[in-house]
């Protein structure tokens, strides 16, 4: 039965056969058909992503992360919270009422590289900023099981113990810079300072921080240790960030009535 | 080893393991008191072995034989010997990570315990420790006899080995001291990408100089399939690990995308690294174990091209089906689904014709587990396929995503075809690469065989049902309309599941011991045998027989 289905192609596959018999002995003819059988659908499906405009939405109001919250984020990655977290809420109707709006592209935009995730072992964290206090971030880090039994979250208690080294910091602005996110020449300068400023409230440090990057910016004792610049610090701010830096998704989803 | 090379080689053995020194020497001071500064110290101490043992034997003999006239296997050796030791190392780490899921104090409170950090030691230990050892090695044994010649160069073999084996050794440890820039499969930062760039440049060089001393006219099937691997897997690497780094003494740097760019970009890569180097390199070894275990020809040369370019085409596309209901435009997201449907066409027509050869050899199935081994290799590969152009359609996505349906398939994949493949042709090319009668223990071989297929059909099965359980009740309502559990209760109800899939890993782990145990004896204490027809030839007479079932 096969035979006969393909029997009106006949002619082609035995043309495209002895061709392929002669090409076959050529390993640079094999080479370019492999270079450019294989080029092909990753340029037309990534290529339009950084030229059709729609791709990222325009959100004016979207903020950028402070050297704390980016040093938090690096830790995030170097302790692989990814393998276990999404951060994408995708369009369906049971994740949107677990987990908030939907994520927009904009969302990432300035994420080099974005943590979307691919395994929820643990919940999707794209909106977890400011749903629990900076305490009870702190403590479910240190212990989780003390907070959520049953959870197989591992601790990470020795981040409260770890100095968060900044001196490194305005070099990690300076290449996010040159990436693409739009940090200026004040912030890369001050990005070791700012990070402590951040978490010492009501000082000339802290009105540094907020004028450099809002009025809104977090600034608080995150580990609830005043005094010492931990990488518990850095983390519970990017993990409070997570979702607020823009309003946008809140405003499109309430305004289409989703 | 040294010894069958010439003085010459020696030296410049001796030079390019000095340059890697000092290379190693600059990193660990540019990079103190940051982990590059301990992978600099990695690398000089790696490259200084290398340079005293090629130093050691500088003054000894030349190689008096006539090299020419045979095949240049010991780089094979080599591999084969480093796969089975990752394997063993990526395994261990994938039933620990698995049993911290389950257990998590098992984690014993250190920093670099945790699963996030040793996750990516099992994949990479596995995907391209074992997995990439692998390839090598049975490249530069297929290589040479289909295209019945020496390997073009007597260093770079092992350039191409060692150097792939420092990169696997910079990633494992990095990961473990926290280097990494979190993409999936492309976790190593920048220097450790740079490098292996530069082993892969040498590594298709080699291959393309061995295949123009080739003495038969054509290019078998499998040489196809390791130039694609060996091609695409370069450009991708380069594409997906394009970064900034912070500084130059520092391991961090940034990906050059961002967002939703960087999304398709990343799992434009992810996806391909499945295609090109757990499918199309693999395919490569099925094309020249496979037949030649069975001794039959392969059943069609034209569905060997069809799915050949249908493989290399198709592939490409359909990354984007990692990314159903995302913020990842639609368009894109229905050509990932799409090409991933039709990827099955061709994905099917490998497997058929693997399937196929067999015919008239089903009784050598049956008595043989080498050959068994690559068999149930091609069954899985055609029923991970489809699971995978299934889990691609937009509807079966929603559920499945994000759940362990996903690592139930990627493992599918990877113990089923993957190591089933691998080790069937490790099997396979031990006794003739050492000139050895026969395994050592034939009983062994069907112990790993029944070990290996009950631990991928307990691990997958756990994954189905953990996964799908989990899928749905996180979309389960109640009748007022709130959703009906919690998180927590979805992840308590994955416990039994968790506690399977250690069951299933350890299993498949036994397995991979006892392979390594055969062939460590296999090569200690088996009497030696000739092969019939084993070295380069212009003649058409033969190509070297294979040792029959035991």
């Amino acid at each position: 039965m096969f035979r006969k289905l393909l029997k009106p192609f006949a002619r082609f596959f035995e043309m495209h056969a002895r061709t392929h018999y002669r090409a076959e002995r050529h390993s640079f003819a094999l080479a370019a058909g492999i270079i450019l059988a294989a080029s092909v659908g990753g340029f037309i499906e990534i290529a339009p992503l950084f030229t059709i405009d729609e791709t990222v939405e325009a959100a004016p109001d979207m903020r950028l992360y402070t050297p704390l919250e980016q040093a938090g984020r690096d830790i995030y990655i170097r302790e692989g919270c990814y393998a276990c977290h999404s951060q994408m809420i995708r369009a369906l109707q049971d994740e949107v009422d677990r987990y908030g709006p939907y994520s927009l592209a904009v969302e990432s935009q300035y994420d080099h590289p974005m943590l979307w995730g691919s395994k929820r072992t643990g919940p999707d964290l794209a909106r977890v900023g400011e749903k629990y206090s900076d305490d009870w971030q702190m403590r479910h880090l240190v212990d989780p099981r003390a907070l959520v039994p049953g959870s197989v979250m591992p601790q990470y208690a020795f981040l409260l113990d770890a100095e968060l080294e900044t001196a490194s910091l305005p070099d990690r602005l300076a290449a996010l810079r040159a990436v693409g996110v739009p940090y200026d020449d004040a912030q890369i300068v001050n990005a070791a300072i700012d990070a402590r400023g951040q978490t010492l409230p009501d000082t000339d440090w802290a009105e540094g921080v907020a004028e450099r990057y809002g009025e809104e910016t977090n600034i608080r004792h995150f580990d609830g240790r005043p005094g010492e610049l931990t990488e518990m610090d850095a983390l519970v701010a990017y993990l409070q960030i997570l979702g607020g830096l823009t309003d946008l998704p809140a405003e499109m989803q309430a305004a289409r009535g989703d | 080893m040294m010894t069958r090379l010439t003085v010459a080689e020696r030296q410049s053995a001796m030079f390019i393991s000095g340059l890697v020194a000092v290379a190693g020497f600059a990193m660990a001071v540019a990079g103190h008191g940051d982990p590059m500064g301990a992978h600099g110290w990695i690398t000089l101490l790696f490259a200084a072995t290398l340079f005293f043992l090629a130093g050691e034997a500088l003054y000894h003999d030349e190689p008096t034989e006539d090299r020419s006239a045979e095949y240049y296997d010991d780089p094979t050796k080599a591999g084969i010997l480093i796969s089975l030791a990752w394997a063993v190392i990526g395994m261990g780490m994938g039933v620990w990570v698995a049993a911290q899921l389950a257990w998590p104090d098992l984690r014993f409170d250190a920093a670099w315990s945790s699963f996030g950090r040793l996750r990516p030691v099992h994949t990479s230990g596995v995907i391209f420790g074992f997995g990439g050892n692998a390839l090598i090695a049975t490249s530069f044994h297929v290589m040479q006899r289909t295209s019945r010649a020496r390997l073009a160069g007597h260093v770079s073999p092992w350039f191409v080995l060692l150097g792939f084996n420092l990169f696997c050794i910079i990633a494992a440890s990095g990961y473990l001291m926290g280097v990494t820039q979190s993409k999936e499969y492309a976790e190593p930062e920048w220097y450790a990408d740079l490098w292996l760039v530069v082993v892969w440049v040498v590594y298709f060089v080699l291959y393309v100089r061995t295949l123009a001393r080739r003495n038969e006219p054509h290019i078998y099937v499998a040489n196809w399939y390791y130039m694609a691997f060996i091609l695409v897997v370069a450009i991708l690497h380069i594409v997906n690990n394009l970064a900034v780094p912070a500084s130059f003494g520092a391991a961090k740097s940034y990906s050059a995308f961002a967002g939703v760019q960087d999304a398709m970009t990343q799992w434009w890569y992810g996806h391909n690294a499945v295609a090109f180097f757990l499918t199309a390199g693999f395919l490569g070894m099925l094309y020249y174990y496979l037949p030649k275990r069975a001794e039959r020809p392969i059943y069609s040369y034209r569905l060997s091209i069809l799915s050949f370019w249908g493989i290399v085409f198709f592939y490409i596309w359909a990354g984007s089906h990692h990314l159903h209901y995302t913020a990842l435009p639609q368009w894109a997201q229905t050509l990932g689904m799409t090409f991933s449907v039709m990827l099955l066409v061709p994905s099917w027509a490998s497997a058929g014709n693997a399937l196929m050869t067999l015919n008239g050899a089903w009784d050598k199935v049956r008595t043989d587990a080498t050959l068994r081994f690559m068999m149930m290799a091609a069954v899985f590969y055609g029923l991970s396929t489809f699971e995978g152009s299934f889990m691609a359609v937009r509807a079966v996505n929603s559920l499945s995503h994000y759940t362990d349906w996903t690592v139930g398939h990627v493992h599918a994949g990877a113990m089923g075809w993957v190591a089933l493949i691998t080790f069937g042709s490790i099997y396979t090319v031990v006794p003739l690469l050492w000139r050895r009668e026969t395994m050592y223990s034939w009983k062994l071989v069907e112990w790993h065989f029944w070990l290996a297929l009950a631990g991928t059909v307990i691990y997958i099965f756990a994954m189905w049902n953990s996964g799908i359980t989990q899928g749905l009740m996180w979309r389960t309502y109640t009748e007022s309309g709130t959703l009906a559990y919690s998180f927590l209760e979805t992840m308590l109800a994955m416990y039994p599941y968790y506690v399977a899939r250690v069951i299933g890993g350890s299993l498949f782990l036994v397995g991979a011991i006892l392979a390594a145990f055969n062939v460590v004896m296999t090569i200690r204490n088996v009497g030696y045998r000739a092969p019939q027809i084993d070295y380069p030839t212009a003649s058409e007479a033969g190509e070297p027989a294979i040792p029959a079932a035991e």
